[in-house]
C-alpha cells in the first residue's frame, strides 16, 4: 500500500512530462473556460439581462442551506475515512433513514396536529427521532458488516459498503413503498422571507435559515466534541493509529462504534433538514446527496472535519450558482440541468489542481519516512 | 570518473533533517558500506538516490547525469537497483514471476505483441524466462526447481532476502543498492552472504552500496566504509580507518564498533 | 456447544435473527407476492419457501460446533434437534408477534406491505378479521418442525445429508427453470411431456416425485460435478490449469453456439444480455482485477461506445448522420473509447484508490448528464436520445434486437475477443506489471515499472472492451437513450466481476451467468423472472454476504484468494512444520 507521505512527495516531484502536459493543459482549460464564463455572466447583468441581484441572493441562500446539509453528511464518511480508512458508501442510506424517519413523524404530528399547535415542539421531536434513527441504523451496519472485515483489504469493506447500500435503499423501497413522499407543509411563517438585520435587501427565506442555524449548531457540538471530550481524543488517536491507541488502553471497538453513531447523528440531523427543505423523501433519496456529500468530504480534504464542512458548504454553493454563473455565460442552454455535473467537475478540478483537498491531510508520525 | 557522485544532498520530512547534505562517491567495481547508527538517515539515503522521494537539494550524478528526482522506473533503467530493509517482495506473485517483472525495463513487449502472440513476444517471454531463472540460479538450489511457481510469501525470511537481490539483480543494473541484507539473518546465513556480495561484484561486475549493522560483514565486503551520523556524513575511509575514529565509536554512544546494533 | 452442551444464548440469538428474517421477508412484500406462484401443485408455494428457507439453515447452523486445533470433537446428539426446534419456535414466534401487531394496529401507513392480505397469506387462511389463533399456532408449528429437520441433518451421515440437500434443490431448481424446460422440450417437439410435467408453470406431484428422486439418487454419487470441475480445473501447474480453463471455455461456447437454437428468442435474449455484461465484466475486470484500479464510472465508456455507434449509423442522428454501415463503425468506436479511457484516465492516474473511485464514479454521471441535457442535444438527442439505429448488416440481412439469436452470437464473439485479450495481457509483460502494481505500487515503481504508463494501459484496454459493449448494444436496442447508462450499471458490473472472482476470467463468466442470466441485469429479465421485482435488493445480500463469506467469489483467481487467506496458509505450513506437541501445549497459535 502507498502511504499518504509517499503520494504526497510524488505529486511534488519537478517533473515534466506528458501526464503534467496533460494536467497542465486541463488546469489552463478549466481556468480560461471559468473565467469566459464569468466574464460573460457580468456582462450579461450589466447588460440587465439574466437573474437580477434578488435571484442572485436566493440562489447563494438556497445553496448554502442544501450545502450546509452536505457538510452534515460529509462528516460521517469523513469521520469514517479517518478511523477505517475506507468510504461508507452505505452513508447516504443512513441519511435517507433520517429523512424517512422524518417523513413519518411530522405526518404523524401533523395529523395529530401538534406540527400545527407548535411546530417548534414538533420540529425537535422530528429531528430526535430522525437522529436517533440514523444512529442506530449506522451502528447496525457497523456492527454487522463491517465489524468482521477489520483486517480485510482495504476495498472489501468498500465493496461491502456498496452492497450494504443496495440492501437499504431497496429495503426501504419495499418497506416503505417507491411513492414519493411528501412532507406536510411547515406553518407560513417559516415559509415567508425574513428582512434580515432590518437591511432591507437581505430578506431571506425563514425555512433556509432555519435550516442553515440548525446545521452550524451540530457542527460546533461535533466539532468540540471531537476536539474537547475524552471519546473525541480517543477517536483521533484511533484515527491516528489503531494498535497504537489499543496499547494506549483505547477500546477501539468501542471507538469505531461511536464513529458511526456520531456520523450517523449528523446525517440524521441532515435528512431532518433535507425534509425540511425539500418536503419530499423516496427510498432513494439518499444516493445523490450521499455522493456528493462524500465530494464534499474528499474536496475539504478527507479525514479533517473543519474541511468536510467546508467542503459541503462550497459544493452546495458551487451547485447552486455555478451553472447560472459560468454556463450560463456561454450561453449554453438549460444550464440548470447541469448542476450535478458543475459539482462533479468541481471534484475532478479540486484533485487536479490540490489532490489532498482544500485543507488537506494530516500526516501521521509514521508515514514521514 | 565517478559512478556515483552526490554532492551536498539534503532532504527533510516535515522538520526533521533525514539528509543534511551529503557527499559521496562510488567508482565502478567498488564496494562500499554506509553504516551509521539507527536513525542516521541511511535509508533515506537510498530512498533519495532510488528517487522514492525527491531530494530538497544536491546532485545526484549517475554516470555524468543528474538523476536527482527522476522516477523511480526511470533511474532504475538508467541502472540503479536497490533492495529494502523491510523485506518488499510481491508476495503473492511466484517466485519466478517476481524475477520476471523485474525484466520490465530491459524488455518492450506492449499490448500489440501479447494479444497477437507475435514471435518477437514468444521469444521476448522465452528470454526473460531464462535470464530469471539465470538470476535465482545465482543462490544455488535454493530458489530453483519446485520453488518457481511457489508464492513468494511462503519462502523462509533469509530467502526473501536472496529472492529480493534476485529480483533487484533482475533489473541488470550497474548500481545495486543494499538495504541490510543480512538483517534477521543466523551466523551462517549471514557468512554466506557475505560471500556472496563479493561474487556479486567478482561474477557479475556489479558496484555494490551497502548498508550494514553487523560490522563482521562490513569488514569483510567493503572496499570503503562511509558513516553517516543525524544525516551527514561523519567519515569515511577503509574499515580499520573508521573502526579506529573516535567520532565513529562516538556516535555508537560508546558501544564497541564490532558489536551489532 | 462446547462441552456437548447446548449454549442457549447462541439458539436464543439464532432464534431471534431468524424471526427478524422472516418478518423482513414478509414486511417487504416477498412471501405475498411469491405465494401466487407454485412449486408443486397445491402443496407447495415459493412464497412457503420465501419465509422459511432459513429456518432449517439457521437451525442446523446453530448446531454447528467450531472445530479448535486440539479439542475433542462431540458428536452430535440428540440435542442438535432440540436446539434446531427450538430455533424455529423462537423464530415462528417472533413472526407470530408481527401477525398479531398487524392484526391490532393498522400498520400499513409506514410498512405497505403489513396488510391483512399478509395475515391471510401467513395463517393459512381465508379470512383476516380475527386473528386465526389455529394459523398462528400451525406457523410456529411448521417452524418448529424444520428447525428440528435442519437440526436433525446433523444426526445424518453426510452422504444422506447431501441427498436430502439435493432433493430439495432438485424439486425447487425444475420448478423455477420451467421457462427453460418447457422451452427445451418444445423444440424437440414434446409439449404432451411438458403438459404431463408443469400445470400453470408449477410441477405437478408424481413428476415432482420423480424429480426429487432423481435429486436423492444424483446427490448419493461419491462426488457432484461441480467440485468434479473444480478439482480438474484446480491443476497446480500453471500451463495445465490455463490449457484446462481454455478446454472448459470450448466446450461452453459450443453451447453456447447451439443454445440459440434449442431454447428460443426469449432466453436467446437473456443469453444475449448476459454477454453484453460479461463482455464489459472481462473489461472491467482488468482494470480492477488485475490493475488494481477501483472505476465506478465505467458505464461511461460504454455509453461512448455506444452513441459513436449510433451517431454513425443512425439516419435520425441529429447533427452528424453519415449512416455508416454498423461495421465500418468499429474502428471508430475502438479510437473513440481508447481516446476518452485517456482523458478520463489521466487525471485520476495519479490518485489513491479510494480517491480514484469517487473520481470515476463523478465520470460516469459527468457523461450520462451531458447525454441528457439540452445543451448537448443538438448533437445526441437529450433525453430523447438516438433512435432508428439500423442493426448489423449481414449482406442478405440485417441484424437486430429483434432477433436475439444472432445478436448473442455477436456477443459471443466478443466475449471470446475479451477474454483472449484478459488471458493473453495477464500472461505478458504487461500483465505481470499490472499484477506488481496492485499489489506494492512504489515497489513496482522501484523495479522499473512505469506505473502511470502501466494504469493508462489498463485503463484504455478497459475502456475499448466497453466500448465495443456499447457499439453491440445500440444495435441490438435500435435506439439508445441516456437512462440507460446509469450509474447502477456500472455497480451491476462491479457486482459481477466481485462476485465471480475478481482477477479471473472463468469467475467473471460465472457472477454474469449467475447475476444476469438468472436473476436479470438492472432493466433486463432474467431466468428467474419471479425475482425481478427484488433483484436489486437481492445484489445487495450477495454482494454483502459474499464480501463476508467468500470475498474471493465464486470461482478465484488463484492469486487473490492467496491474498485473503494469507494467514491462514502461513499459518499451516507454521503449523505442519512444528511437531503437533508444541501447539496442543500452547493453545492457540499466535
Amino acid at each position: 500500500m502507498v502511504s499518504t507521505a509517499e503520494t504526497i512527495q510524488r505529486i511534488r516531484r519537478s517533473r515534466f512530462n506528458w501526464v503534467d502536459m496533460f494536467l497542465n493543459a486541463l488546469r489552463i482549460g478549466a481556468i480560461v473556460f471559468i473565467a469566459v464564463g464569468l466574464v460573460g455572466t457580468i456582462v450579461k447583468f450589466v447588460g440587465g439581462e439574466g437573474p437580477s441581484a434578488e435571484a442572485w441572493r436566493d440562489l447563494v441562500v438556497g445553496g448554502l442551506a442544501q450545502g450546509a446539509a452536505y457538510g452534515l453528511i460529509a462528516l460521517g464518511y469523513s469521520m469514517v475515512y479517518g478511523v477505517l480508512g475506507f468510504i461508507n458508501f452505505a452513508h447516504g442510506e443512513v441519511f435517507m433513514s433520517g429523512a424517512m424517519t422524518s417523513f413519518f413523524m411530522a405526518s404523524y404530528f401533523f395529523d395529530t396536529g401538534l406540527w400545527v399547535s407548535n411546530f417548534v415542539l414538533a420540529l425537535i421531536l422530528v429531528i430526535i427521532s430522525a437522529t436517533l434513527t440514523a444512529t442506530i441504523v449506522a451502528v447496525l451496519v457497523e456492527r454487522i458488516a463491517y465489524r468482521p472485515l477489520r483486517d480485510a483489504p482495504r476495498l472489501i469493506p468498500l465493496i461491502t459498503s456498496i452492497g450494504v447500500s443496495f440492501f437499504l435503499q431497496y429495503s426501504a423501497a419495499f418497506l416503505f413503498g417507491i411513492s414519493n413522499k411528501s412532507v406536510p407543509q411547515p406553518p407560513s411563517w417559516l415559509l415567508s422571507k425574513v428582512d434580515l438585520f432590518g437591511l432591507g435587501w437581505l430578506r431571506l427565506e425563514a425555512t433556509k435559515l432555519l435550516v442553515i442555524a440548525i446545521a452550524v449548531v451540530s457542527m460546533i457540538a461535533l466539532y468540540l466534541f471531537v476536539e474537547r471530550t475524552r471519546t473525541g481524543r480517543s477517536m483521533r488517536a484511533v484515527a491516528e493509529d489503531k494498535e497504537i491507541a489499543a496499547l494506549m488502553g483505547i477500546n477501539v471497538d468501542r471507538t469505531i462504534v461511536t464513529t458511526f453513531a456520531v456520523g450517523g447523528a449528523m446525517a440524521g440531523i441532515a435528512g431532518s433538514l433535507w425534509a425540511l427543505l425539500f418536503r419530499g423523501v423516496s427510498f432513494d433519496t439518499g444516493f445523490l446527496p450521499g455522493i456528493k456529500a462524500f465530494t464534499a468530504a474528499v474536496l475539504g480534504g478527507i479525514g479533517n472535519l473543519v474541511g468536510a464542512m467546508l467542503g459541503g458548504v462550497l459544493l452546495g454553493l458551487f451547485e447552486g450558482v455555478g451553472p447560472l454563473l459560468i454556463l450560463d455565460g456561454w450561453g449554453i442552454p438549460g444550464v440548470s440541468q447541469l448542476k450535478d455535473v458543475v459539482a462533479f467537475s468541481a471534484l475532478v478540478l479540486v484533485l487536479v489542481f490540490r489532490p489532498t483537498g482544500l485543507l488537506g491531510e494530516r500526516l501521521s508520525e509514521d508515514e514521514r519516512g | 570518473m565517478a559512478m556515483l557522485e552526490i554532492t551536498g544532498l539534503k532532504k527533510a520530512f516535515g522538520g526533521i533533517q533525514a539528509l543534511g547534505g551529503v557527499d559521496f562517491h562510488i567508482n565502478e567495481g567498488e564496494v562500499v558500506s554506509v553504516i551509521g547508527p539507527n536513525g542516521a538517515g541511511k535509508t533515506s539515503f537510498f530512498n533519495v538516490i532510488s528517487g522514492m522521494f525527491p531530494p530538497d537539494e544536491g546532485e545526484i550524478l549517475f554516470e555524468g547525469e543528474n538523476i536527482g528526482g527522476r522516477e523511480p522506473s526511470t533511474i532504475t533503467e538508467r541502472g540503479i537497483a536497490r533492495t529494502f530493509q523491510n523485506v518488499r517482495l510481491f508476495p503473492n506473485m511466484t517466485i519466478l514471476e517476481n524475477v520476471m517483472v523485474a525484466q520490465h525495463c530491459r524488455t518492450k513487449q506492449g499490448i500489440y505483441g501479447a494479444i497477437f502472440r507475435t514471435e518477437a513476444f514468444k521469444q521476448e517471454e522465452a528470454l526473460i524466462e531464462e535470464r530469471a531463472k539465470d538470476v535465482l540460479s545465482f543462490f544455488g538450489s535454493r530458489l530453483m526447481g519446485y520453488r518457481f511457481d511457489q508464492p513468494a510469501f511462503v519462502l523462509s525470511y533469509a530467502n526473501r532476502r536472496r529472492l529480493e537481490i534476485a529480483r533487484a539483480m533482475a533489473t541488470q543494473p550497474k548500481l545495486l543498492l543494499l538495504d541490510e541484507p543480512t538483517a534477521g539473518m543466523n551466523p551462517r546465513e549471514t557468512k554466506e552472504l557475505t560471500g556472496l556480495i563479493g561474487k556479486l561484484r567478482d561474477e557479475r561486475g556489479f558496484t555494490i552500496v551497502v548498508i550494514e549493522h553487523d560490522m563482521r560483514v562490513v569488514k569483510n565486503v567493503s572496499d570503503r566504509v562511509v558513516v553517516l551520523d543525524h544525516g551527514v556524513k561523519l567519515t569515511e575511509g577503509t574499515y580499520d580507518e573508521v573502526s579506529t575514529n573516535e567520532d565513529v565509536i562516538e556516535a555508537y554512544l560508546g558501544r564497541p564498533a564490532g558489536s551489532e546494533s | 456447544m462446547t462441552n456437548g452442551q447446548l449454549d442457549w444464548r447462541k439458539v436464543i440469538r439464532t432464534g431471534l435473527l431468524v424471526g427478524v428474517v422472516m418478518v423482513f421477508t414478509s414486511a417487504i412484500g416477498m412471501v405475498e407476492d411469491f405465494d401466487e406462484r407454485p412449486v408443486v401443485v397445491g402443496i407447495l408455494s415459493l412464497g412457503f419457501l420465501a419465509l422459511f428457507w432459513y429456518v432449517p439453515r439457521a437451525a442446523y447452523k446453530v448446531g454447528d460446533e467450531e472445530v479448535l486445533e486440539g479439542m475433542e470433537v462431540h458428536p452430535p446428539t440428540f440435542q442438535n434437534v432440540i436446539a434446531g426446534a427450538a430455533v424455529g419456535a423462537i423464530g415462528g414466534v417472533v413472526l407470530s408477534v408481527l401477525v398479531f401487531a398487524v392484526n391490532a394496529l393498522d400498520l400499513r401507513g409506514v410498512f405497505v406491505r403489513l396488510s391483512p392480505q399478509l395475515v391471510k397469506t401467513l395463517t393459512f387462511s381465508e379470512s383476516a378479521a380475527d386473528p386465526n389463533l389455529a394459523g398462528v399456532l400451525v406457523l410456529i408449528l411448521i417452524s418448529t418442525v424444520l428447525g428440528a429437520v435442519g437440526g436433525g441433518l446433523h444426526l445424518v451421515s453426510d452422504k444422506l445429508r447431501r441427498q436430502i440437500v439435493f432433493t430439495v434443490g432438485a424439486v425447487v431448481v425444475v420448478a423455477l427453470l420451467e421457462d427453460v424446460i418447457s422451452q427445451i422440450l418444445r423444440t424437440f417437439g414434446l409439449s404432451a411431456l411438458v403438459r404431463a410435467i408443469y400445470r400453470d408453470a408449477a410441477l405437478r406431484l408424481i413428476p415432482a416425485i420423480v424429480v426429487a428422486a432423481l435429486g436423492f439418487f444424483v446427490g448419493g454419487r461419491e462426488r457432484g460435478g461441480e467440485s468434479r470441475i473444480r478439482a480438474y480445473l484446480a491443476d497446480p501447474d500453471p500451463t495445465q490449469r490455463t490449457r484446462k480453463s481454455l478446454f472448459v471455455a470450448g466446450v461452453v461456447l459450443v453451447i453456447v453456439l447451439v443454445a440459440p437454437w434449442v431454447l428460443g428468442s426469449l432466453l436467446s435474449e437473456i443469453l444475449a444480455t448476459t454477454g453484453i455484461f460479461l463482455l464489459m465484466g472481462l473489461g472491467l475486470n482488468i482494470v480492477v482485477g488485475f490493475a488494481g484500479l477501483l472505476d465506478l464510472g465505467y458505464v461511461a465508456f460504454f455509453a461512448v461506445g455506444a452513441y459513436t455507434s449510433a451517431v454513425l449509423t443512425s439516419p435520425l442522428s441529429p447533427f452528424f448522420n453519415p449512416e455508416w454501415p454498423w461495421w465500418y463503425t468499429l474502428p471508430v468506436v475502438i479510437v473513440i473509447g481508447a481516446i476518452s479511457g485517456i482523458f478520463v484516465g489521466t487525471p485520476v492516474i495519479r490518485l489513491r484508490g479510494d480517491y480514484l473511485a469517487i473520481v470515476t464514479l463523478g465520470f460516469g454521471e459527468i457523461v450520462r448528464i451531458t447525454f441528457l441535457s439540452d445543451a448537448a442535444a443538438p448533437w445526441f438527442g437529450g433525453a430523447g436520445g438516438i433512435r432508428n439505429i439500423p442493426g448489423i448488416p449481414l449482406g442478405f440481412d440485417t441484424i437486430s434486437g429483434s432477433d436475439p439469436e444472432y445478436i448473442m452470437y455477436f456477443a459471443a464473439a466478443l466475449v471470446v475477443l475479451a477474454a483472449w485479450v484478459s488471458y493473453a495481457l495477464l500472461n505478458s509483460r504487461v500483465g505481470r506489471a499490472w499484477t506488481a502494481m496492485r499489489e506494492d505500487e512504489s515497489v513496482a515503481e522501484v523495479m522499473g515499472i512505469d506505473t502511470v504508463r502501466s494504469k493508462l494501459s489498463a485503463f484504455v484496454v478497459g475502456a475499448i472492451l466497453a466500448s465495443l459493449g456499447g457499439a453491440l448494444f445500440s444495435a441490438k436496442l435500435g435506439s439508445i437513450f441516456p437512462t440507460s447508462f446509469e450509474l447502477l450499471i456500472s455497480i451491476v458490473i462491479l457486482v459481477i466481476v466481485i462476485v465471480g472472482g475478481m482477477g479471473n476470467i472463468l469467475g467473471v463468466a460465472a457472477g454474469a451467468v449467475v447475476l444476469i442470466g438468472v436473476l436479470g441485469g438492472p432493466r433486463q429479465p432474467g431466468l428467474l423472472q419471479e425475482f425481478g421485482e427484488f433483484k436489486l435488493l437481492i445484489y445487495g445480500v450477495i454482494l454483502v454476504y459474499m464480501m463476508l463469506q467468500r470475498p474471493e467469489g465464486l470461482i478465484p483467481n488463484i492469486r487473490r484468494s492467496r491474498e485473503l487467506h494469507h494467514e491462514e496458509l502461513s499459518q499451516d505450513a507454521w503449523l505442519g512444520a512444528t511437531p503437533s506437541e508444541d501447539t496442543a501445549g500452547e493453545g492457540a497459535p499466535a
